[in-house]
């Protein structure tokens, strides 16, 4: 990271940092004066927690080469460890009804839970690494896509019910509202349920672009491209990889962690195969090695599946008209047909490889380099 | 610059208001697919029944049309927020729902923060209503429910040991049994409590697993999808055990799925039909004009008594936004602890809590060879 | 003791046979095309929900099934060429991804048709019947389904070992150029191979559904799941491999649901202690372990990586 900043920075990355700059402000504005139920808000929070899973799995499949499946799992490691530990104590007999109130009986602050939430992730990630990262490709994604259903099996065991509370909901614990600043009156003065995920999310995915621009990084790409020719030009693959899956992993628990204040509320039986594809899904979409597309794509799919397709799950009638085939359940066949499309035709996905300086440069009439910004 | 954005709120605003002008919207929070989507679109028949006699409401001297805004919340805890989102953002006074509650505490928050009350139709867990002001429900609570399914298995069945079967992670279900499990052993009885995972479609080993424990009763509180899978295995693995359930049983899903078998069950539910005759007839011929109506209730006109509470929670959404003389979502929240109805269940009126005030179930079961419910008796429990 | 374990010994092996059947369509693709076909449980699900349709439209039962059987087969020719082969020559996990795509669009399809709705699988006559063998009370197809499985599975060993087709399949999946230059079909190879996949997994949709009688969109999910696991538990690419992993993940599933009462019986533990819960992690375990010794399955081949 020293080499960043004896390295100038050029014009294009001065203008993504001002473009970014710009959207919190227009966030942070459009939050004081839309109503809050706006479905704007939900897409944003929901999107940027998204944003920060997607990218924290292209960190592994998309610079790393390694093919994990096992994003659920770590990210239900984030959201429980969130909710155990900052469950008011009052609310704790309710929440823990069936273990007398559980055992943890203290809460810590939102940010070092969450923070927790991402080492608990990376702790395990350590663990699993060393019998998971010998395998190749797709026994890796089996092996990881199992552990992942294994952690969720365990943390449904009744016998750790004092704890997890079993299979049942943690709920209660401080979510995105809580963020927002009130009076005495308990009036809301300042809306930051938004921009503080958002933020959040931000700073995380800075770091991982730090990362992906350090030598560091420059390593692990070249692990994506031929692990043999990286190894003999003595990269230690081991433990490269090892800390690849480890780093993924603390932001996959980060981002669990935001899903549960996003959600208010946990619970292992949501954490399936199926959101491991629904976020390997939004990658892919986005382009797989760009941290620009992860971003992008996770608020397209977030804003399509959750707000602007709805209109297709209800009757609609324009003047005597009824449109045919609306009905519940055709929002997601229309987005699945959308996924296919992308899939098959469009297969670099919305950003490629190329990152937001990149396409500023490729405006401004410059050469653009092929991989992450310089 | 400032002019634009002036003109562009006005003209937000005059496009609200036009909107909404006349129309109250009433949320109805229900799972439409999932493991309880069957449940979920009879509870819904019960309110679209009752939109349909009642499809107006006089609110503070204005007459309203109300308007049913649904949002199909999936049966699952992590599709409920956003639908629950959803109806924030419709704007709706009053939110109806939902069958099950796992989904039902997973979308409390969001109406909490947008200050909407709701009111639960057959969310029985106590979870739901307690420790909040905005949720308030019309039925009865489980362990009310466990301990009236309790008595009855140690007392009319003679039975010493049970074995409960639940869903992992589904509040209902292991609320259920360990209400069930408490007034069981306090009756001097022996409990086995298990649990499968959300997909599973095998189980027979579940089956085997009560008769190896030497299971009098098999106790097993799931939601319909899982049922009628146990019920059609039991069967074929000849069990000699009566199958208990709570409300969810009560549909005609799973008579269907007993119908010509030689499975036991007994269940507990909140509506016994010709209760009201009035209703069930109107109701039945409704069913038989329209179609979709009765596809969604499964393909016969067997009124369910979620369809039943689905009526009077509608009649009781009605009664708060008079009450509250406005279609505003905090007056009606204010309004909603006052109500009263006398519904097709039975009189309703809330407790401190948000309860329904009941102390009574029906037990019912199932008449194996015309595969209809048959009423067995009125339990209270004091 | 044995009248205890019996029966879950039973369950096991019925449900292991069907998941055998699915299995060898996971192993077969993978073999030819090194894919993993994420769809191919979804598959198996939409055999099942015409199975509903088609017997509530009136077509009598014993026109169903062969007509199931052959429209699935019809499903997996066109999923192939529709998602599948364009992007033959695009990195592996491309294909990996559209999988995973056709897998969404299928279970969404079923949502949308169904309503989100469980529908009820028609019952068939005979297989469904109960019957009574050392003691345990069953349905028929459960002591049908590991006859008819092996019956199926020496047919296609057969098939595979002493017909033109066959001896093309092997070459493919040995070496995909060399064989492409040798002058073989290479789509007709590949369709072969889908075919007679979703075709088996046709067969186990209707044995599983006629024990298991619900069908929902996401009922294809955990037995592909499970049967992609055997195929790699006994090394992915091998029929062999994949009908015994199959058994093998049938049996330890359905004896861990009554581990608790088995070890209880026998003295070891004194209270039930809530096993059943891994009934499904206990699978990914097993294979994460087998991985762990033995890198490629237990009948897998060696890989050599060629610098």
């Amino acid at each position: 990271m020293t080499d960043m900043k004896k390295k100038k920075l050029d014009s294009a990355t001065v203008i993504s940092i001002v473009i970014v700059l710009a959207l919190y402000v227009a966030v942070f504005i459009a939050e004081q004066f839309i109503p809050a139920t706006s479905m704007l808000f939900t897409v944003i929070k929901k999107g940027a927690t998204y944003a920060l899973v997607a990218v924290s799995m292209n960190l592994l499949n998309g610079f790393t080469g390694i093919f994990s499946l096992g994003q659920a799992g770590f990210m239900l490691i984030g959201a429980y460890v969130y909710g155990i530990f900052t469950i008011p104590v009052v609310s704790r007999m309710d929440v823990y009804q069936y273990y007398n109130g559980g055992l943890v009986q203290f809460t810590l602050p939102v940010f070092v839970a969450m923070l927790l939430s991402g080492l608990a992730a990376a702790f395990l990630a350590l663990l699993i690494g060393l019998p998971v990262l010998r395998l190749k490709s797709d026994y890796l994604a089996i092996a990881t896509l199992g552990f992942a259903e294994i952690i969720r099996a365990l943390f449904q065991w009744d016998k750790l019910g004092p704890i997890t509370n079993g299979s049942n909901m943690l709920r209660l614990f401080p979510n995105f509202n809580d963020f927002n600043i009130r009076n005495a009156n308990g009036d809301v003065v300042v809306y930051l349920s938004t921009l503080v995920p958002l933020l959040i999310a931000g700073v995380c995915i800075f770091v991982i672009i730090l990362l992906i621009n350090s030598t560091y990084g420059r390593a692990l790409r070249s692990i994506k491209d031929d692990e043999i020719a990286a190894e003999a030009m003595g990269i230690r693959l081991a433990s490269h990889k090892r800390l690849a899956f480890c780093i993924s992993s603390f932001f996959a628990g980060v981002g669990g962690a935001m899903l549960a204040m996003y959600q208010t509320t946990v619970q292992a039986k949501s954490f399936t195969t199926a959101m491991t594809y629904e976020i390997l899904l939004i990658v892919v979409i986005g382009g797989i090695g760009s941290v620009t597309g992860s971003c992008l794509s996770s608020f397209l799919f977030v804003a399509c599946s959750e707000w602007w397709l709805r209109f297709l799950d209800q009757k609609q009638v324009i003047g005597d008209f009824e449109v045919p085939l609306l009905r519940n359940g055709f929002r997601l066949v229309v987005f699945s047909i959308i996924i296919m499309i992308v899939v098959l035709f469009f297969r670099q996905g919305i950003m490629g490889r190329k990152e937001l300086p990149d396409l500023i440069r490729q405006l401004q009439g410059k050469k653009v380099g092929g991989g992450a910004s310089k | 610059m400032k002019k634009i954005i002036a003109i562009v709120l006005a003209m937000m605003l005059v496009l609200c208001a036009a909107a909404t002008a006349e129309t109250v919207k009433i949320g109805v929070f229900e799972p439409a697919s999932g493991d309880s989507g069957a449940g979920g679109k009879q509870e819904m028949l019960g309110m679209q029944y009752a939109n349909k006699e009642t499809p107006t409401v006089e609110i503070g001297g204005t007459t309203y049309d109300v308007e049913l805004v649904y949002a199909d919340n999936g049966s699952s805890t992590d599709k409920a927020p956003s639908a629950a989102q959803q109806l924030v953002s419709e704007g709706v006074s009053v939110v109806l729902g939902s069958y099950g509650s796992g989904v039902s505490i997973a979308g409390s928050q969001y109406f909490a923060d947008a200050n909407i009350p709701a009111i639960g139709v057959t969310c029985t867990n106590p979870q739901v209503t307690a420790g909040n002001s905005h949720y308030f429900r019309i039925c009865f609570l489980d362990p009310f429910q466990g301990t009236v399914l309790a008595n009855y298995a140690s007392k009319e069945l003679g039975a010493t040991v049970a074995y409960t079967l639940g869903e992992l992670g589904n509040d209902y279900d292991q609320g259920l049994c360990t209400y069930f499990k408490q007034a069981f052993e306090a009756l001097g009885g022996t409990v086995i409590p298990e649990s499968f995972p959300t997909g599973t479609a095998d189980f027979t080993s579940y089956l085997t697993n009560a008769a190896n424990y030497g299971a009098q009763v098999f106790f097993c509180p799931v939601s319909i999808a899982y049922s009628t899978q146990i019920v059609q295995q039991a069967n074929s693995q000849g069990v000699t055990f009566p199958i208990l359930g709570g409300d969810t049983l009560d549909s005609n899903v799973v008579a269907n799925a007993a119908k010509g078998t030689n499975v036991k069950i007994i269940i507990t539910t909140f509506y016994q039909e010709g209760a009201t005759p009035e209703f069930d007839e109107g109701f039945k011929a409704w069913l038989n004009e329209d179609a979709e109506a009765m596809t969604n209730n499964g393909g016969n006109d067997m009124i369910s008594a979620v369809s039943a509470m689905g009526y009077d929670a509608y009649y009781t959404a009605l009664e708060a936004l008079k009450a509250a003389g406005s279609t505003d979502s905090a007056a009606v929240l204010a309004a909603l602890p006052g109500v009263t109805l006398n519904g097709v269940s039975g009189a309703i009126a809330f407790d401190e809590v948000g309860d329904a005030i009941r102390n009574a179930a029906f037990v019912k079961t199932i008449n194996n060879e015309t595969g209809d419910w048959e009423f067995v008796a009125e339990q209270t429990v004091e | 003791m044995w009248n205890t374990v019996f029966p879950y010994l039973l369950s096991g092996i019925s449900v292991g046979g069907q998941y055998a059947l699915i299995a060898i369509g996971y192993t077969m693709v993978y073999g030819i095309l090194r894919l993993i076909n994420f769809a191919h449980g979804d598959v198996f699900m939409v055999a099942g929900i015409i199975m509903v349709y088609m017997a509530a439209s009136g077509v009598p039962l014993w026109l169903c099934i062969p007509l199931v059987l052959v429209l699935t087969a019809l499903i997996g020719f066109v999923i192939e060429r529709v998602a599948y082969k364009p992007l033959r020559t695009a990195p592996r996990m491309s294909a990996m991804i559209s999988a995973i795509g056709v897998s969404y669009t299928l279970q969404n399809l079923v949502l949308y048709v169904t309503g989100g709705l469980n529908q009820i699988y028609p019952t068939i006559p005979w297989i469904s019947d109960s019957v009574t063998i050392f003691g345990a009370t069953t349905k028929m197809v459960t002591v049908i389904t590991p006859i008819l499985t092996i019956v199926l599975v020496v047919a296609l060993v057969a098939l595979i070992n002493h017909t033109k087709i066959g001896m093309a399949m092997r070459a493919v999946s040995r070496d995909f150029e060399t064989s492409q230059l040798m002058g073989i079909k290479i789509n007709r190879v590949i369709s072969t191979t889908f075919v007679i996949g979703t075709f088996l997994a046709g067969v186990a949709s209707v044995l599983y559904f006629t024990n298991y009688t619900t069908v929902i969109q996401t009922s294809g999910a955990m037995p592909g799941l499970k049967a992609f696991v055997a195929a790699v538990f006994g090394g992915i690419g091998s029929i062999p491999g994949a009908v015994v992993g199959a058994f093998i993940i049938g049996i330890a599933e359905n004896i861990i649901k009554g581990l608790d009462i088995i070890l209880f019986k026998a003295g070891i533990i004194s209270g039930p202690m809530g096993l059943a819960t891994f009934s499904d992690a206990f699978t990914f375990a097993l294979l994460i372990i087998i991985l762990a010794v033995k890198p490629t399955g237990l009948f897998g081949e060696k890989i050599t990586d060629k610098v």
